[in-house]
């Protein structure tokens, strides 16, 4: 349900970029949303559509990109994807790790008609 | 078509009022934990235990998040401690700027541990920051020993993970020893406590932990 939320603060964002374009239509929003965030893309979705109704982000679309988690090792320095659970580098094993992507929640572009 | 470069965090409103938070803590000398839990994992109860174990010790107030009702702040209350009660009327998680709004109606210049109680729910709360000094993540027994691993992002933010209802164990398929490996597993430097709120095992090392945070303040 916090998606709701979320896609709230991403309106309030975009109506504060865009305030001094007031007359030209916002076509994309794009979002960065990374995989350790608990971000259903549905919901956010659902909630962003329903949220811009009878606003000046009206028929915009929102576009999520979904950012894989990736760790660093702090001992062999390798950088490795993990899947969800594996908090440790595949090459040296240790769990010595440090998280560097997949916890993003931004809003990194958005698109406007000239 | 034109494009802005925005490159904003969409809960920067959030992580603002977290640091508004933080600071009035900071100020005031308040140890701050975050409680998260799934909803009947025993929050309340450990709540209960850290007050009638500290109190005489330590000036206690606490923040209560429920999506309906106040029957927690009751039972706090009933143990002569300051508490203020969130209701966030369907909401699942706990925000910067409910907890700031809270703190109006506690003394906190006068409090020495503040605990926030989360909405019971092990998904959502672990993204929002409320300025405190750490997430503790509270999971019975009674839930099994694969939920670390089945919510990650919640014990990856936690930093302190409180097993309870440890007095249960015997009763149930769930392997303490499977649990702890699970919950390290995803965060390797979680500090794990063994707690029973029924039989009042382990409650005296937790309450411990919090004295010597306290010390540090």
């Amino acid at each position: 349900m916090h998606e709701l939320g979320i896609a709230q603060n991403i309106i309030e964002i975009v109506q504060d970029q865009t305030k001094n374009f007031s007359n030209r239509k916002i076509k994309n929003v794009f979002v960065k949303v990374g995989k350790l965030t608990n971000v259903l893309n549905d919901s956010l979705l659902f909630g962003y559509d329903a949220l811009i109704i009878g606003t000046n982000l009206e028929g915009s679309k929102l576009s999520i990109e979904t950012v894989s988690a990736k760790i660093r090792c702090e001992s062999c320095g390798s950088e490795s994807m993990i899947d969800g659970l594996a908090f440790y580098c595949e090459r040296c094993q240790s769990t010595s790790v440090k998280l560097i992507s997949g916890m993003e929640l931004t809003v990194s572009e958005i698109e406007i008609e000239d | 078509m034109s494009v802005i470069t925005v490159e904003r965090k969409v809960l920067a409103k959030n992580d603002v009022i977290a640091n508004e938070n933080r600071s009035a803590f900071k100020r005031n000398k308040n140890f701050v934990i975050n409680l998260l839990s799934s909803p009947g994992s025993g929050k309340t109860s450990l709540v209960e235990k850290t007050i009638e174990f500290c109190k005489s010790k330590i000036k206690i107030a606490v923040i209560e998040g429920d999506v309906q009702t106040d029957l927690d702040a009751q039972r706090i209350d009933k143990l002569g401690v300051p508490v203020a009660q969130i209701v966030t009327n369907g909401g699942c998680h706990l925000e910067a700027n409910l907890v700031k709004d809270a703190l109006h109606s506690l003394n906190t210049a006068d409090t020495e541990l503040l605990i926030i109680e989360n909405v019971g729910n092990l998904v959502c709360p672990a993204g929002y920051d409320l300025g405190e000094d750490f997430k503790v993540v509270v999971l019975s027994v009674t839930e099994g020993d694969d939920k670390p691993l089945k919510y990650p992002a919640m014990f990856r933010n936690a930093s302190v993970l409180v097993i309870n209802k440890i007095d249960l164990l015997p009763y149930l398929k769930c392997s303490i020893d499977e649990l702890k490996k699970n919950a390290l597993s995803i965060n390797p430097s979680l500090k794990v406590f063994e707690t029973s709120c029924t039989t009042g095992k382990g409650i005296d090392s937790w309450c411990g932990w919090i004295q010597s945070n306290l010390q540090s303040k």
